[in-house]
């Protein structure tokens, strides 16, 4: 799986937060499992990754597993390079995704395909795991295609 | 009297620039700016920069108040005060704190300045090579989203799909703000005038934002003074009396990865009403209005949190006629603003605000007695104010 990734290589390697609080995330998207935080507590899904439930206020946050179906909540498309590993990548499309199956938490993504197509609001993706395995340390990124 | 507002208590006396320069370009270091700016408020007030007792700013300013203070041979510092958080928001917060200060007693002569010198540190609008991303970094800069318009048009292209917006909004707000450069002889892009034509052939910085909806980047220190009011009256200038400043953000606007419940907005939903009820005035009583731009969609949105008009009137509202000086429904950014005028991050917009009450502005407003400022929209937290004159009192 090595090789084909949708952005040039050489962009910010992600790594978990020095108090592992999103080290859960990182290591499933490793092993292509896409996981958000629920509330032990109340039931409630949360994204990104914090420590405490805003719902309830509960500590009680468990990392639990969703399938990576959601649609379009709004995007972006980027022209103009702002870090060198981008300076001869052409313009790319980045993606805000609805996960109706995990109370409506939003994940950002680049929407695969090529860069230049129509973004619908709206439309049905789902989650791709792209495995940067030469990056150091490696890591896995969740990209989106349209179903 | 024991009502807990600013309105009416603490007038601005001074107002200070340096020479405003492209990114990088400045002469002087950050700290040189700073203090020339300082002191040209302190002289525009007729006052002995001795008198300054305290320094407010925002943005993470790297001019630190005591070596100001030292630097100023001021005999006593009494007030510092840095705004949180990034970006422009501040500009409007860093007023209401040192106005704040003013109206308690705590210090009487407070300054609040912003001096940046980009080529001494760094550019905002690019990211350095390589590296890690940790925490909320994590989440955008993998997928190219690094840039302060990378992390903001996604909020602005949802307002502008669920309000089904047309490219002349946006458009228009680059246009008045590049009209009223041309009559500004300090504004960067003095002698630089900007068309319809020209806007739209302009190239994409991030869909939905070309070049010219996205505000420079600039060097140079702006600087005003703040004194109580009732001392405001013995000084040169005419005093711009804050009538209400505001700060704050919306319900979980910071929440992680894109995830604020109110997306598609500018931060100011919950802002906007409090400023209004502090002020005792209302959208109707605008007389002139400076908007932060970072980006123009960020404008849009600010307009409609503030109640000028309704989201679904946008198109109808913002054409260029009804945002130019002196006699459009709403004349914005008429210095200039960040698009055309100078980026002081904003600063330069309460500069101008106080320019339209003293009646001295190159676009000027005819007789304005309310004159708003909006600092910083989509960032977190946002603050916004508004100036009087003395018949407002
Ligand atoms: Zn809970």
């Amino acid at each position: 799986m090595t090789g084909a990734t949708y952005l040039n290589p050489g962009l910010p390697v992600p790594v978990a937060e020095n108090d592992g609080l999103d080290k859960p995330y990182w290591d499933a998207a490793r092993r292509g499992v896409l996981m958000v935080q629920r509330c032990g507590a109340c039931g409630a899904w949360q994204w990104g990754p914090e420590w405490i439930c805003h719902k309830c206020l509960s500590f009680d946050m468990r990392w639990t597993e969703v399938k990576g179906r959601g649609r379009i909540y709004s995007w972006e498309r980027p022209w103009h390079p702002v870090h060198p590993a981008l300076k001869d990548q052409g313009p790319y499309i980045v993606v805000l995704v609805e996960l109706p199956e995990a109370g409506g938490v939003r994940m950002l993504g680049n929407l695969l395909g090529d860069p230049r197509q129509d973004v619908r609001i709206g439309a049905e993706v789902e989650a791709v795991f792209e495995p940067h395995d030469d990056a150091k340390p490696p890591y896995t990124l969740v990209q989106w295609r349209y179903v | 009297m024991t009502e807990r507002s600013l309105r009416g208590k603490v007038a601005v006396v001074g107002v200070g620039e340096t020479a405003y320069y492209k990114h990088g370009k400045s002469p002087d270091p950050e700290f040189v700016l700073a203090l020339k700016a300082i002191l040209a408020a302190a002289g525009d007030a007729g006052i002995d920069p001795r008198q300054i007792d305290g320094f407010a700013s925002y943005s993470n300013d790297r001019n630190d108040p005591s070596r100001l203070a030292a630097a100023l041979g001021l005999p006593e510092l009494r007030f510092s005060n840095m705004q949180w958080g990034g970006g422009g928001g501040g500009g409007s917060g860093a007023m209401g704190n040192a106005a704040a200060a003013v109206a308690t007693g705590m210090a009487d002569c407070v300054v609040v300045f912003r001096a940046l010198a980009q080529g001494q540190f760094q550019r905002f609008g690019a990211a350095a090579p390589g590296g890690v991303a940790t925490g909320e970094a994590a989440l955008n800069a993998p997928y190219g989203v690094m840039s302060p318009a990378q992390r903001y048009a996604m909020r602005a292209m949802r307002f502008l799909h669920e309000n089904r917006i047309g490219d002349g909004a946006q458009r228009a707000i680059a246009l008045a703000s590049y009209h009223h450069a041309q009559l500004n002889p300090r504004a960067v892009m003095h002698g630089k005038p900007l068309t319809a034509a020209q806007y739209d052939a302009s190239r994409w910085i991030v869909e939905p934002w070309r070049l010219f909806d996205c505000c420079m980047e600039n060097d140079g220190a702006a600087a005003l003074i703040l004194m109580p009011a009732e001392r405001a009256l013995d000084l040169k200038q005419k005093p711009a009396y804050i009538l209400g400043a505001a700060q704050g953000s919306e319900y979980r606007n910071a929440a992680r990865g894109h995830n604020a419940p109110l997306y598609a907005t500018s931060s100011f939903t919950t802002v906007a009403p409090r400023l209004y009820a502090m002020a005792g005035v209302g959208p109707k009583d605008v007389d002139v209005l400076q908007s932060y731009e970072n980006f123009t969609g960020g404008v849009l949105m600010s307009l409609v949190e503030h109640g000028f008009f309704k989201a679904g009137e946008a198109d109808e509202f913002l054409v260029k006629e009804n945002l130019l000086a002196p006699s459009g429904k709403l004349p914005l950014n008429t210095s200039g603003g960040n698009l055309a005028e100078c980026y002081m991050h904003g600063l330069e917009l309460q500069i101008e605000a106080v320019r339209q009450l003293r009646g001295t502005s190159t676009a000027q407003v005819e007789d304005p007695e309310v004159s708003m400022v909006i600092s910083g929209p989509m960032v977190t937290p946002v603050s916004s104010m508004i100036f009087g004159s003395r018949e407002t009192l």
